[in-house]
């Protein structure tokens, strides 16, 4: 049983991770990434696990690392830091990933939810990286995801001066792609989950692929491998599925295969 | 709580909140902006309080900023008031906006400056009929703050506001109800009753939907007509789950007084 997260499975493939360190608004120590980790482990080997959605609390989807754990560690300990597995298990998660945002995001909490494929976000959110107010920096992507999603004067902003930014903002910037009441944040995410658990798997994971692709390589790369990628779907029942339910002018069900 | 610069009590789900220094017409110092702070805070945290009632003490309600607070003597640095902006009225006028219950302002006597525009973020303005609206801020250089310049325009038109902030006049209450500025003007003497028995009435309210009411309200001055319609499905769905609404629909049909829990 984790102790730092709980996980609800609902129908439709649809799986709920919800972080629960309330006391600590949800700051990511390792054992709360580890715990992370192994519940995307988990779903990433579940046919019936289609989409996750991440949370946290009202006040806070993660308000960064545990300072306290941190500043235990000298170089060689950062060095080795355990949480890298779990932040590399996290970014290798193949499935959708949908962040479901309130409160505080901040340095760690932002990064995390910027290793979600898409954020939905709560008026009252909050996102920035305040870590060089501590003499350090974004360790967990920061510095690359964040200037991918809002361009480099507004990144540079954020770590720079340590500032975060509002939900609106970060909608504007591209950060998050849809703002809602605080109260309908996850119930939204949830709705969004169930629509996409929906689509044939394989293409949805070959399509989030082709689109990370996109953020980290040259153009003429990212083209042959959405080409391969989509020439693959082409050896899937549920491509064939899904041509025939359209031409039959039914919903589709897909299998996976 | 004892406070100096304020009264400050909670009595059966109404919080009562005075402006309390009378000498200086209620004008605002740093202390007194920390006490009403505290004071918020305090209701806020309070589950019981249902609604707030804002007024002053003695004849006037707030001057707005204590000028003899600030230091803006020939040859001294020259001042950042957007920080005291930033620090004390900003925070100040989002909490009214903000709070999830209704706001009532009594306006018992002058209202300048930032007491002029305090007001108006509130919810309910009631304003005894000596009482007076006043920005004041173009006679020393200054432009409306708390809001003003955002509220003005939406609340009398585009043209009376700027006449208002430009030319500093005072305006009766009389007037500014018959502008819009306000919901409603008494005589002097039935001022503190009528805001009282307004307060007690709302205190026994469905408070979490008086709530969303009031944050669509605010967000329609901002919101388009879409937007709003959506915002709508999603408070009246948030609204449709509470108990104030199953109590309200089953003393409707058993034909009975509903008792509201405000949850």
């Amino acid at each position: 049983m984790p102790q730092t997260l709980a996980v609800e499975c609902f129908e439709h493939g649809v799986r709920l991770i919800t972080l629960q360190r309330p006391q600590a608004l949800n700051a990511l120590n390792t054992e709360l990434l580890a715990e992370l980790a192994s519940a995307l482990a988990e779903a990433e080997a579940d046919p019936d696990a289609r989409v996750v959605v991440l949370t946290g609390s009202a006040k806070a989807f993660a308000a960064g690392a545990d300072i306290k754990e941190m500043a235990e560690r000298d170089l060689v300990g950062i060095l080795n830091d355990p949480r890298q597995a779990s932040w590399h298990a996290i970014t290798r998660f193949s499935k959708p990933l949908i962040a479901a945002v309130n409160g505080f995001a901040l340095g760690g909490g932002c990064e995390l939810a910027m290793h979600a494929d898409i954020i939905i976000a709560g008026e009252d959110a909050r996102f920035g990286q305040p870590e060089i107010n501590l003499g350090i920096m974004p360790g967990a992507g920061g510095t690359q995801r964040l200037l991918r999603a809002v361009g480099k004067s507004m990144a540079m902003q954020m770590v720079l001066g340590g500032e975060s930014i509002d939900a609106r903002h970060a909608l504007r910037a591209g950060l998050v792609s849809e703002v809602t009441q605080p109260e309908f944040t996850v119930e939204r995410a949830l709705q969004l989950a169930t629509l996409i658990a929906g689509k044939a798997p394989l293409a949805l994971r070959l399509a989030k692929e082709a689109l990370l692709k996109a953020m980290d390589t040259d153009l003429a790369t990212g083209l042959r491998f959405e080409r391969q990628a989509f020439t693959l779907l082409a050896g899937t029942r549920d491509r064939d599925e899904g041509i025939r339910a359209f031409q039959d002018k039914r919903p589709a069900h897909f299998s996976g295969q | 709580m004892n406070f100096e610069h304020i009264l400050f009590s909670i009595e059966a789900g109404v919080a009562l909140l005075s402006l309390n220094r009378p000498e200086q017409l209620n004008s605002f110092n740093a202390q007194m902006h920390s006490e009403v702070k505290q004071a918020l805070k305090l209701l806020r945290n309070d589950p019981q309080v249902r609604v707030l009632l804002l007024t002053g003490e003695g004849r006037g309600f707030c001057a707005g900023q204590d000028l003899s607070d600030r230091n803006v003597a020939p040859g001294s640095a020259v001042p950042d008031l957007g920080e005291s902006i930033e620090k004390f009225y900003n925070p100040l006028i989002r909490q009214l906006r903000d709070l999830p219950l209704p706001v009532i302002c009594a306006v018992n006597g002058v209202a300048a400056g930032a007491g002029a525009n305090i007001p108006l973020a509130c919810d309910l303005v009631l304003a005894a009929r000596s009482a007076s609206f006043i920005q004041a801020f173009c006679k020393i250089g200054l432009i409306p703050d708390s809001g003003g310049t955002w509220t003005l325009p939406r609340l009398v038109g585009m043209a009376r506001a700027k006449a208002l902030a430009l030319l500093g006049n005072r305006l009766g209450a009389e007037q500014a109800e018959q502008w819009g500025l306000i919901y409603r003007c008494v005589d002097d003497a039935d001022l503190r009753d009528e805001a009282l028995k307004l307060a007690r009435h709302l205190a026994t309210q469905p408070t979490y939907g008086l709530a969303l009411i009031k944050r669509s309200l605010n967000a329609s001055l901002h919101n388009s007509f879409d937007e709003q319609l959506e915002l709508e499905k999603d408070l009246q769905r948030l609204a449709g789950r509470s108990e104030d609404y199953r109590e309200g629909v089953s003393a409707f049909m058993e034909k009975r007084t509903p008792t509201f829990k405000g949850r």
